[in-house]
C-alpha cells in the first residue's frame, strides 16, 4: 500500500498489491496484534505517570498532596486502571510475541489460543494487581 | 575482484535502499533484549506500585528511597525508555511518510525517550541520596 498513491503509472499499469486490511475477515490474532501496538503508544505516554508521581515524591510535600489526590480521584483510578490493563496487555502480548519468535504455535487452534490467552491473562493480571494494591 | 556488496547490489540500488539491506536487526534485537529484561522488572514495578498506594509522603519516600527498591525503580525505567523509543520508532517508520515530518517525530521521539529516563532516575536518585 505504501508505493500506491506515488506511482506515475495509470492504475492498471501498476504492479499488484497486497491485500489491506479491509479485505480480511477479523481475526482474535488481528485484533491483539493491533491491541499490542496500541498498548505500547498508551504505555509510551503513560511514563508520565510515573514522572509525575517521582518529581512530587521527590519534590515534597505539597506537590505530593496534589498528585496523591489526583490519582485518588475517580479520574485519577480510572486512569491507573487504565494503565495497569494496558501494560498487562503488553507484557502478555510480548509472551505471545516470544513463542512466535521460537517458530511455534502458529496453527489455527494454537495461535487463536494464544491472542485470546493473553487477553484472558491480561484481565487476572489486572485484577490481581489492583487486588494486591488494596490489600497491601 | 569487486567485493561481495557490489555484486548483489548496485550504487544506485543502494542508495534507494533496494536489494539487500545487510543490517538492521539492531531493532528487533533491541526490542528483544529490553523485552527479556523489562518481564521480571514489570513484575517488580507493579509490585512496588501496589505497595505504593496508600502511602503518604514519608511511607513512599522510605520505600523508594530504600536501595534495593532504588535499584529496580531505575533498571525499570531505563529498560523502558529504551524500549519505547525503540517500539515507537517502529510505529513512526510505519505510519508518518513525509520524509521531514518523520524526522522530526524520530528527535522528538528520541527526546522524550531521553527525557524522561533522566527525570525518573533524577528523582529516584534524590529520593535515595537527600530526605
Amino acid at each position: 500500500m505504501a508505493e500506491a498513491n506515488y506511482s506515475p503509472l495509470p492504475i492498471e499499469q501498476r504492479r499488484p498489491l497486497s491485500p489491506h486490511i479491509q479485505i480480511y475477515r477479523w481475526s482474535a490474532t488481528m485484533v491483539v496484534s493491533i491491541f499490542h501496538r496500541a498498548t505500547g503508544v498508551a504505555l509510551y505516554v503513560g511514563t508520565l505517570l510515573l514522572t509525575v508521581y517521582l518529581l512530587a515524591a521527590a519534590g515534597g510535600g505539597v506537590a505530593f498532596a496534589d498528585v496523591s489526590r489526583f490519582f485518588g480521584s475517580l479520574i485519577g483510578q480510572v486512569i491507573l486502571f487504565g494503565y495497569t490493563f494496558a501494560l498487562m496487555l503488553h507484557v502478555c502480548g510480548g509472551l505471545r510475541h516470544a513463542v512466535w519468535e521460537a517458530a511455534r504455535g502458529f496453527e489455527p487452534g494454537a495461535r487463536n489460543a494464544l491472542a485470546w490467552g493473553s487477553l484472558i491473562g491480561a484481565v487476572v493480571l489486572t485484577a490481581l494487581a489492583w487486588a494486591g494494591a488494596y490489600l497491601l | 575482484m569487486p567485493k561481495p556488496d557490489s555484486i548483489v547490489q548496485t550504487p544506485r540500488a543502494r542508495v534507494k535502499y533496494l536489494g539487500v539491506a545487510r543490517s538492521g536487526t539492531e531493532t528487533l534485537w533491541a526490542i528483544r533484549l529490553t523485552s527479556f529484561a523489562l518481564l521480571p522488572l514489570t513484575i517488580a514495578f507493579v509490585v512496588i506500585v501496589a505497595m505504593l498506594g496508600k502511602a503518604d509522603l514519608a511511607s513512599a519516600r522510605a520505600l523508594l528511597g530504600a536501595p534495593l527498591v532504588a535499584i529496580l525503580m531505575i533498571l525499570f525505567v531505563l529498560a523502558s525508555v529504551w524500549h519505547m523509543a525503540e517500539g515507537m520508532r517502529s510505529v513512526i517508520a510505519d505510519y508518518i511518510r513525509h520524509q521531514h515530518m518523520r524526522e522530526l517525530a524520530l528527535m522528538a521521539n528520541f527526546c522524550f525517550a531521553a527525557g524522561v529516563g533522566l527525570v525518573c532516575v533524577f528523582a529516584v536518585l534524590r529520593l535515595s541520596f537527600v530526605q
